[in-house]
């Protein structure tokens, strides 16, 4: 699907050929390297992106400043247990349905590279995906240059260059390159650290020991709550006199918020002995406030900045008030032997020029570069960030930080960039608008971009005049919906539907009960009051604007559409079901373009063809073309005897002739004819009266 | 948060209108409280006041003074005032002093004391705006206790006035209070009547059980001319409320029939501004009197549920129809009036009801859902759903995967594969064929037939660029597969498959074997499936149209066995057949007949289209099969329908006419509705009672659309058909049925989610008014607060409310009803705004 013309990557190389003479010229004696990509880091998202590049014959090279690719794996997580699932079995042999429950595979049309192949483990050892990683590397023959850290990116102004300006990669070794584009798939990696008097006590969680047995007897207190910080503390549960973790907020429990980032239920065992009061414990309170203090013991005591403010800072540890000196009952009144930080990763801002504008996000996306919906980063054009480091479009959200979901948002940005820089437009399909139903229900039940970058990656449906085809677009980023004939090349001039994945409005969230009775809905009639993830189509008579997307309710993927359809929630996330799922779908489709979708046997079409003069799409399209569908004897009974068909064999005229009742069943054939006659007929009847 | 907010602002905006409201509807509302001295200098001579002394108050006053503090409003509506006088102690005057004069209210006119009510009688506001009425309207509404009086009452007034004849089963109920408002209004123009007697509600004849509930009847006794004839009475089908009687009423006092003479599009009568239809009944100046009357007949029949009028054609030119005599206007703003040619003032009156009904249902399905969404109204996926638990026989199938596929195909000599997706109803319906065709195959060598599932392999699927469902491949080995477009049937693809085994085209090297060839001696145990085989005769030299023609031949393969003839000799055989080469022979075997054609256009896809065209009968059997293809012709049908099949002189009188005069015009063709069943639906479609077989119908399936049926009198030959044609073409017969032009819509409307979200996620609605606004908004400022577009769709909201605000609360009811008609309608939503 993705191997382009040959003719395409010759003359992508060729294009190559002549930017480098260029520049060679102009630069005269410095060797400038240029590649038209350049990708820095080779963990997922970075191999990702190469793949796609290397498949459409692109010009492009990945920096990995380690030796081989997945350098945050080798040492992350330190108790190498990865949290993304592994299911090698779902009962199904559809390749594309079973990455639904496959988080760790990148994309490729090699199944030879699917993880189920590398790890027999639900949750997979770290050291798998470093192998993973590189086999993904070196199979697909993606050109990785290792060692080689980049220490600084500037800009330079050419207005010969795609956006204006070449991007200046400098590495370790002061080698300049040159690259058109740039991709950022660095990951975030600089551990989180917080400042507060005492913080030299505090091990980090890159560097503490993951032996269990250096912990034993011992009072420890995490800092954190995210899952290293409970990662660590089941690690040590067993052996720890007890174990406390402080926080700013309460505790998020992924399977109440349905976002992958939050807390796992694989690492909460402390969870589970903190409300059934086996020593250990959680807490709520803001870590700029605090302080430790070591005592001559050795001991670490928790206290508050306030008090150190207020005592004698000469004096010795004994002197500084405790907050169990005023409140006697105070929660972490015993002392620790170890404080762990356990407080996540941020992006590493310092590479770039601060000509490149690239700027931290806002709140708690402060740890990722500032992006647009289409990954381009807001200050400079041309840079797009990748994987990891991009998920502030969707953090506590979609999958987008997580390799589950970036390896589509990657395919999409490639897609984005093969229509921009080479007039490649958004692949897609055109049909007839008999298969409109088919369609979607094939992609809501299969799609594996869908349903992990759920409310981010929606597919469009393009209505062709008339309504009678239509071209599908899988798995575009729908917060630029409104630029999609910018981005794709494709017309959206005659309507357009989206088709997103989405869990029930207010289901999820960190307070939620998201076990209460009837939690389900179960007739497709409540389906917008789904809450699981289930399909919703958003219907839109011409695209939204900039505007209307911008000023879109808070939570809402899309703006209001003209109509909108949700198909109900199913437990086994298989939505065939003839009466519920594609039924309501249908009628929701038929009404928004006007029409009747419905099948018919050849027998309808042909009755249809000799009594109306115009007909329903399918007899059109099918039974016109001389494609109608002919049925057997069985079939036709079933739908006689469901009154969707009339029996005209066992009919006779004679039977009509003495006034024999038609039957009222045949609502589907129901002639919309009116016999005539002239007005005479009503005089005469009228004088008769 | 900003949600919130939201909601927060817009809540307050309400509560602040609601505040003003109250405030300015209490001043209407509050009960005057007077001295007595005050009471008795204010009254003005004419105006009436109802009146309360009060005393002391006891409990049961405290009631009583409640309710009428309550119907200040409503009596101020028609200029009575509401006053409560307080006593003082020492009063020992007429009202104040007398004890039992505190269990009493006291209504008078100017200073005439017209009534006095116990206060039990007037319970509530209805029983005190009905018992206050009714003592004013003393006069104009007679009450009367047994039947003979009513009579004598209409006797008086034939000819001069009209009787509103009311029963209620007590005083100051609301039904009471509503008969006696209509009353205050319509007093002048009606006799009303009123009687609270059960038995004499019966005998008026309305025989239904629950007699005992009010009814109001309208007698029409201004139209009797003669004495000795009853005047009609008309019963009020509607509940006995306010707004119901003004619409009734107004309804009868309308004209009868209107006679108009203007376009219908312009006309407007009382009817549909209530929101009923209207029929028009066209008529023209030869019939004007016996229309009127038709007219008046149809007028009485739906007297209350549409209006009629009388439309002289002769007067405005009307772009329809000439034998089109009924118009429907409904009040639907925008509605087309729909044109009509019926047969009798029944099928007026069910048109009518018809529409009203439909109407209803309308409604229904607006409010409550509609549970027919929920019934599966598809044909095939029904069918296939009922069908859901039966085993289909697949073991003469081959079911393959992604691993066995590619190593599947290398097997057989033809590998057939069927890719279908397990969840989808028209690759299941097709399966069924597919499994018939199998057991018809069974020990056939060198073809076997297989499966793929699609939603199973979406990646073999995708390889093989099969995007939809379903469809139908024949691989052979070492060659490129073939892709089944035929119809999706049993005999369809047996006879494809047959067919697609001979190699297309064969090449013939001697002129014996093209003679074999032609009599259908080459592939006999296939001939039942090809009734024509083709042949191309080529000179050797001509490479380009030989190369063609195999191209062809392979396009048509599985559908026409062709044979190629190219040696030296093509000479011989052209001559024979006398045709120039290149040339085509059709063998024609059901007539033993060879036709030659010069082949002038040489493409492969041109001599696709020579060999299908050729293909197709001057004189066919239509059948479900092929009419696709006769209809591509985009010609007129020409269509004899015959139970059984034709004898031997109409065929030929038939045959004639496909061969004859002006014959490229039209298609003439046949039915035979015994293997053809579902023509027998045709025939219903076409006429209302089916005539005679055989029958011979001019159909005019793409221009027009009328369907005209051969006199059943006459014989059907040659002469008397095309002479029935030519009548046709001047526009002399009459069509029997004109074919429905209508795009298909929707059989039924979908859930509407959006309405139903809007209802409970206010903050869905509150966003897009405002970004929907409209484009001059984009002008404004960038980034707006959500408070602001909170308070953007209160404006919307206001002008609405401000509009009945400023409608004083009139004395009189007049004009009241249309403001009450669209108080009835539920507000419109944010988003229709």
């Amino acid at each position: 699907m993705m191997a382009p013309p040959a003719a395409q990557c010759a003359w992508g190389l060729l294009l190559t050929f002549t930017f480098y003479m260029g520049s060679s010229c102009t630069d005269g004696a410095s060797v400038l390297k240029h590649h038209n990509y350049c990708i820095i880091g080779a963990g997922p998202s970075g191999l990702q992106m190469a793949y796609f590049l290397q498949r459409a014959g692109r010009d492009y090279l990945v920096f990995e400043r380690s030796h081989a690719p997945g350098s945050f794996f080798a040492l992350y997580p330190r108790h190498r247990k990865l949290i993304s699932i592994n299911k090698r079995h779902t009962g199904k042999s559809n390749s594309e349905f079973n990455l639904r429950h496959d988080w760790n595979s990148l994309l490729s049309h090699d199944s030879r590279l699917l993880f189920r192949h590398y790890s027999h483990d639900f949750f997979p050892e770290a050291d798998t995906m470093v192998h993973y990683l590189e086999d993904f590397a070196s199979m697909l023959e993606l050109r990785v240059q290792y060692n080689t850290a980049i220490i600084h990116v500037r800009l330079e102004r050419d207005s010969q260059a795609w956006n204006g300006h070449y991007f200046i990669l400098t590495d370790h070794n002061s080698q300049n390159y040159r690259c058109s584009l740039l991709l950022v798939a660095t990951g975030t990696w600089v551990p989180n650290v917080v400042n507060f008097p005492g913080s030299e006590y505090v091990e980090g969680y890159e560097s503490v020991s993951i032996n269990p047995e250096d912990f034993a007897g011992q009072s420890v207190l995490i800092l954190g709550r995210g899952n290293s910080a409970f990662e660590t503390a089941e690690n040590i549960l067993g052996v720890t006199n007890f174990i406390h973790m402080v926080s700013r907020s309460r505790v998020r429990l992924s399977w109440a918020t349905h976002y992958v980032g939050d807390l796992r239920a694989i690492n909460n065992g402390l969870l589970d002995t903190y409300q059934l009061k086996s020593l250990d414990g959680l807490l709520e309170g803001d870590l700029e406030d605090l302080a430790i203090v070591k005592d001559k013991k050795g001991k670490l005591h928790i206290t508050l900045k306030f008090y150190l403010e207020n005592s004698n800072s000469s004096a010795g540890a004994e002197s500084i008030t405790l907050p169990q000196d005023e409140l006697d009952n105070f929660a972490t009144r015993a002392p620790y032997d170890r404080v762990i930080r356990c407080l996540g990763w941020k992006f590493d801002f310092s590479i770039y020029n601060r000509s490149l504008r690239l700027m931290p996000g806002k709140g708690n996306k402060k740890k990722y570069p500032l992006i647009k919906p289409s990954y381009e980063s807001r200050g400079t054009r041309g840079l797009f960030v990748l994987g990891t480091a991009s998920h502030s479009i969707d953090f506590r959200k979609s999958a987008g930080g997580f390799i589950h979901g970036f390896r589509y948002t990657t395919r999409a940005v490639h897609h984005l960039l093969e229509h921009r820089h080479h007039g490649v437009p958004w692949p897609s399909s055109v049909y007839p608008i008999t298969q409109l139903t088919n369609s979607i229900i094939k992609r809501v039940n299969e799609a594996s971009g869908l349903y992990q970058m759920f409310s981010v990656l929606g597919d469009i449906i393009l209505l062709r005049e008339n309504a009678m085809a239509f071209e599908y677009l899988e798995e575009y980023p729908v917060g630029i919906l409104a630029e999609l004939e910018l981005h794709t090349g494709r017309k959206a001039h005659n309507g357009l539907f989206v088709v997103i994945m989405e869990y029930g409005k207010n289901f999820s969230g960190a307070d939620k009960d998201v076990f209460y009775y009837n939690r389900a809905v179960g007739e497709a009639q409540h389906a917008w009051q789904s809450n699981f993830l289930h399909p919703v189509i958003y219907y839109y008579k011409r695209l939204p604007t900039v505007r209307e997307m911008r000023l879109r309710p808070p939570d809402w993927p899309l703006p209001r559409p003209d109509a909108v359809h949700h198909i109900v929630e199913d437990f086994l996330t298989d939505w065939t079901a003839p009466n519920a799922h594609i039924l309501p779908l249908r009628r929701f489709l038929e009404n928004c373009l006007d029409t009747d979708l419905r099948s018919f046997f050849a027998e309808s079409c042909f009755l249809f063809a000799l009594t109306h003069q115009k007909l329903p799409p399918f007899c059109q399209q099918g039974y016109m073309r001389m494609q109608g569908l002919v049925g057997n004897e069985r079939l036709r009974h079933h739908a006689v005897e469901a009154g969707l068909l009339e029996d005209h064999t066992v009919m006779h005229f004679t039977d009509e002739l003495l006034g024999g009742q038609r039957g009222s069943r045949d609502q589907l054939l129901k002639d919309h004819v009116i016999p005539g006659s002239p007005l005479h007929y009503l005089v005469t009847t009228k004088d008769e009266l | 948060m900003l949600p919130q907010m939201n909601g927060w602002v817009s809540c307050f905006s309400f509560l602040l209108l609601c505040t003003y409201y109250m405030a300015a509807a209490r001043n209407a509302n509050t009960l005057l409280e007077l001295s007595p001295q005050e009471y008795f200098s204010s009254l003005q001579p004419g105006r009436a006041s109802l009146v309360y002394f009060s005393r002391d108050v006891s409990p049961g006053v405290r009631l009583f003074l409640e309710q009428l503090e309550n119907s200040v409003g409503a009596l101020q509506d028609y200029g009575i005032s509401v006053v409560k006088v307080n006593c003082l102690k020492e009063d020992v005057s007429r009202y104040c002093g007398k004890e039992n004069a505190l269990m009493k209210a006291y209504l008078f006119r100017g200073n005439v004391l017209l009534r006095e009510f116990p206060t039990d009688a007037l319970f509530d506001v209805n029983a005190i705006v009905a018992n206050t009425l009714f003592a004013l309207l003393f006069n104009e509404v007679k009450y009367i206790t047994t039947l003979v009086e009513l009579q004598n009452l209409e006797n008086s007034l034939k000819g001069r006035s009209n009787v509103v004849f009311a029963y209620v089963p007590a005083i100051g109920t609301p039904e009471h209070r509503a008969v006696m408002e209509a009353a205050f209004v319509y007093g002048t123009a009606h006799q009303f009547v009123l009687t609270t007697e059960a038995a004499l509600a019966k005998d008026i004849g309305h025989e239904d059980s629950d007699a005992l509930s009010a009814r109001l009847f309208f007698c029409h006794c201004q139209r009797v001319p003669d004495l000795t004839q009853p005047c009609r009475r008309t019963p009020m089908v509607q509940s006995l409320a306010t707004l119901n009687i003004h619409t009734y009423l107004k309804l009868m006092a309308a004209p009868i029939v209107t006679e108009v003479a203007e376009d219908p599009e312009k006309v407007s009568t009382v009817h549909l501004q209530l929101g009923l239809p209207l029929v028009f009944i066209l008529s023209q100046k030869e019939t004007y009197e016996v229309d009127k009357r038709t007219a008046e007949f149809v007028a009485w029949q739906l007297l209350g549920k549409a209006g009629v009028a009388l439309l002289s054609r002769d007067s405005v030119h009307l772009n329809v129809l000439l034998q089109s005599n009924i118009a429907l206007k409904t009040a639907e703003e925008g509605a087309p009036i729909k044109y009509l040619v019926l047969e009798d003032t029944d099928e007026i009156i069910a048109l009518v009801e018809g529409e009203i009904k439909g109407e209803q249902i309308q409604e229904d399905e607006d409010e409550s859902d509609n549970n027919d969404q929920d019934i599966q109204d598809d044909q095939v996926m029904e069918a296939v759903y009922r069908d859901r638990k039966r085993e289909l026989p697949l073991e003469l199938i081959r079911t393959l995967t992604e691993e066995t596929f590619n190593a599947a195909l290398m097997e057989t000599a033809h590998m057939v594969v069927l890719f279908y997706a397990s969840w989808e109803a028209v690759s299941l319906a097709m399966l069924q064929s597919y499994v018939e065709v199998a057991i018809a195959l069974k020990g056939t060598q060198g073809i076997s037939l297989a499966k793929v599932n699609c939603w199973d392999w979406p990646d073999v699927c995708m390889k093989q660029n099969v995007t939809q469902f379903p469809i139908t491949k024949m691989y052979e080995k070492g060659a490129r597969s073939l892709t089944y477009t035929g119809m999706l049937g049993t005999a369809e693809l047996l006879r494809f498959l047959r067919l697609s085994s001979i190699s297309c085209p064969v090449k013939l090297t001697t002129i014996e074997e093209v003679d074999e060839y032609l009599s259908g001696e080459v592939h006999a145990d296939s001939s039942s499936y090809h009734s024509t085989s083709v042949l191309g005769i080529f000179h050797p030299r001509m490479k380009a149209a030989r190369e063609a023609f195999v191209e062809a031949g392979n396009m048509l393969r599985g559908y026409v066995t062709t044979g190629l003839y190219a040696e030296d000799d093509a000479l011989v055989l052209a001559r024979k057949y006398a045709v120039p080469l290149p040339a085509l022979l059709l063998a024609r075997r059901d007539d033993h007949r060879i036709d030659s054609v010069p082949l002038s256009k040489q493409s492969a896809l041109d001599i696709v289209r020579t060999i299908r065209s050729q293909l197709l009968e001057t004189f066919p059997e239509i059948t479900v099969e092929n009419l696709p293809d006769y209809l591509s012709l985009e010609k007129p049908l020409l269509i004899l329908f015959n139970d059984g099949g034709l004898n031997r002189r109409v065929r030929l009188e038939m045959l004639s006419l496909a061969n004859g005069k002006g014959h490229e015009a039209f298609l003439t063709c046949w039915m035979n509705l015994k293997n053809t069943p579902v023509g027998r639906g045709v025939l219903k479609a076409y006429f209302s009672t089916p005539p005679p077989l055989p029958l011979l119908a001019w159909v005019n399936l793409h221009s027009g659309g009328q369907v005209f049926a051969f006199p059943s009198d006459q014989s059907v030959t040659e002469t008397n058909v095309l002479a029935w044609l030519e009548k046709l073409k001047a526009g002399l017969e009459i069509p029997s049925t004109t074919l429905s032009d209508e795009a298909w819509k929707p059989p039924l409307p979908a859930y509407n989610f959006l309405r139903m979200m809007e209802a409970t996620l206010p903050e869905f609605t509150v966003h897009t008014v405002y970004s929907r606004g409209g484009t001059d908004d984009l002008q404004q400022a960038e980034e707006v607060s959500e408070e602001k577009s909170t308070v953007r769709e209160e404006q919307v909201e206001e002008p609405g409310l401000e509009a009945e605000k400023g409608q004083s609360p009139g004395r009189d009811l007049r004009g009241t009803v249309p403001r009450l008609v669209g108080r009835e309608k539920p507000p419109k939503r944010h988003t229709e705004l």
